[in-house]
């Protein structure tokens, strides 16, 4: 290795370097790890068929497709999956809104010099954060939903979404004091209002800094809202346990039950992992 | 001889600070401070670090809340929790050491926002202020840029323009050449030379002795939360009249 001062003195040409090629021993490196995991999901998936095998389980699989869709005489049915997944995104897009709602909310009556707002938002925090969420559900269902006439989609939507916004509450008011002081002082220094300021100067910033534990927020939204089957919203979870009774195929339908949630939650931090990039592209491009 | 002094001996002081008393906790960060500031003069705060000159001026416009004394802004009386402070603050410019830009908004949108926001002027008034502003900074060909994209003496010309375009009738300067690389500073000394030279109200607090003797009517020596010593700028670097002004020189001058 020797510096090439030979061909060209131009300094700024001298600082570039020519990317290396293809890596033999990397490659080997990354195929020896990529195996090994394959072969341990490769032996779990043994053990799992080998003992339903000593159980004698009659794996059915060919009889999983009219769960999704039927073809009767031509025409296309929905099957009971497909209508539980809706109800179950349903219930996550307006209790995840709801929640971001929320979370808003109180995090701004938690930094509020508001004695009240400040002391409500720190009871419901602690309240909610300290009790089990079945309890909750149980609590809003046969307690508060018969005081207030709500029905049972409205219940779960309205347990999962204070429940969650207690969390966003904490990743909002996090993601706002992360923002630098000076912007606070910058912002009250050319005489902009409290909203202005936060709706024009602060808020912009703190959403890099919200956005991605507010995904893990929605993902574990999509997750919690299985527990919405015990006051029996009739949810994917809950049509999963139904079709279990009438058929007995508790295996495959497990399997197929957490295998949509699986989905439904990678595609979700897939695309949020997109926008994220797209704003880190905006962001580097105004530093060069 | 300067008709700025002659109005000024018959009109209000545009900034009246008296027996300001500012305490952070149990420590004392001012105390008993008074300060006339004219209308069009020029004062430089100087003094170690840790004097109180910042919280001082930040006093002002409230950025720091006061605890005991009253500080009047063309007359009028600015207090911890008033309602009104934001329109006090459009009449009080702000410069930052640390700039204080806003990253997310273009040069040009900096300039704007406050005045589009308060609702001052129109979106295509507020725009052509900014340009005039830019073009007095020297830096209009970088309207469409974005902050981290400018050097560190072009943010602090941005953060000028910024505060002018309020029109405000004071200037605060707080070390507003200390962040900067030794090449930047003589861009941005230039243009607060300008600005003093065209007749604005200024307090600069500021190591920069040559600008102090520059443009400075008065100099503000500060220690320990307390105004020691306040004089022309001649009289302060030729014969200071305290051991600690004598001192606080000698160790700024002495290599």
């Amino acid at each position: 290795m020797s510096i090439d001062t030979t061909s060209d003195n131009n300094p700024v040409e001298r600082r570039q370097r020519p990317l290396e090629g293809f890596h033999w021993g990397d490659f080997m490196r990354n195929a020896r790890q990529v195996g090994s995991a394959v072969l341990t999901f490769m032996v779990i998936g043994w053990l799992i068929w080998r003992g339903a095998a000593a159980m004698e389980y009659n794996w059915q699989w060919y009889r999983v497709h009219p769960f999704f869709y039927r073809i009767v005489d031509g025409e296309f049915i929905w099957g009971p999956l497909y209508w539980g997944l809706l109800e179950t995104l349903k219930l996550a897009i307006v209790s995840g809104i709801l929640a971001i709602l929320i979370g808003f909310i109180t995090a701004f009556a938690r930094m509020s010099n508001s004695r009240g707002g400040g002391l409500i938002a720190t009871w419901y925090l602690e309240a909610i954060r300290n009790t089990p969420l079945l309890v909750q559900l149980f609590l809003f269902y046969f307690v508060l939903a018969p005081i207030f006439g709500i029905d049972r989609f409205w219940s779960g939507v309205l347990c999962l979404a204070f429940f969650e916004g207690s969390f966003a509450a904490e990743i909002i008011r996090g993601g706002i004091q992360g923002v630098d002081r000076g912007q606070f002082e910058a912002s009250d220094s050319v005489g902009l209002t409290v909203k202005n300021k936060y709706r024009y100067i602060i808020v912009p910033q703190a959403m890099p800094l919200i956005l991605p534990p507010l995904t893990g927020l929605l993902i574990s939204l999509i997750k919690h809202s299985a527990i919405v089957s015990v006051i029996a919203v009739s949810e994917l979870t809950t049509t999963g346990l139904n079709l279990i009774s009438d058929t007995f195929m508790a295996f495959e339908i497990w399997f197929i039950i957490a295998g949509i949630y699986l989905v439904l939650t990678i595609s979700l931090s897939m695309a949020v992992g997109q926008l994220e990039k797209k704003m880190n592209v905006a962001r580097k491009s105004n530093n060069t | 001889m300067n008709p700025a002094m002659n109005e000024s001996s018959h009109t209000p002081p545009l900034v009246e600070i008296s027996g300001l008393c500012k305490w952070f906790g149990e420590f004392s960060a001012l105390y008993d401070i008074n300060l006339q500031v004219n209308s069009g003069e020029r004062v430089v705060v100087c003094g170690p670090s840790g004097s109180g000159k910042s919280t001082m001026i930040r006093c002002i416009n409230q950025l720091e809340e006061h605890q005991a004394g009253t500080i009047k802004v063309d007359g009028r009386e600015v207090m911890p929790g008033m309602k009104q402070i934001e329109e006090v603050r459009r009449d009080v410019g702000m410069v930052f050491q640390s700039f204080n830009l806003f990253p997310h908004l273009t040069v040009v949108e900096n300039l704007t926002i406050g005045p589009i926001r308060n609702k001052l002027v129109s979106k295509t008034e507020a725009t052509e202020r900014a340009m005039h502003y830019l073009e007095r900074v020297h830096i209009a060909e970088q309207a469409d840029k974005y902050p981290p994209q400018l050097s560190g003496g072009q943010q602090q010309r941005v953060a000028i323009a910024r505060s002018l375009c309020l029109q405000p009738k004071i200037m605060l300067f707080d070390e507003p050449t200390s962040a900067l690389d030794p090449e930047m500073i003589a861009g941005v000394l230039d243009v607060m030379i300008e600005l003093a030279e065209g007749g604005m109200t200024m307090i600069c607090v500021t190591h920069e002795m040559g600008f102090a003797r520059r443009v400075a009517d008065r100099i503000v020596f500060m220690d320990f939360g307390e105004i020691v010593e306040v004089a022309e700028p001649e009289t302060f670097f030729n014969s200071p009249r305290t051991e600690r002004a004598k001192l606080f020189l000698s160790q700024l001058l002495g290599h």
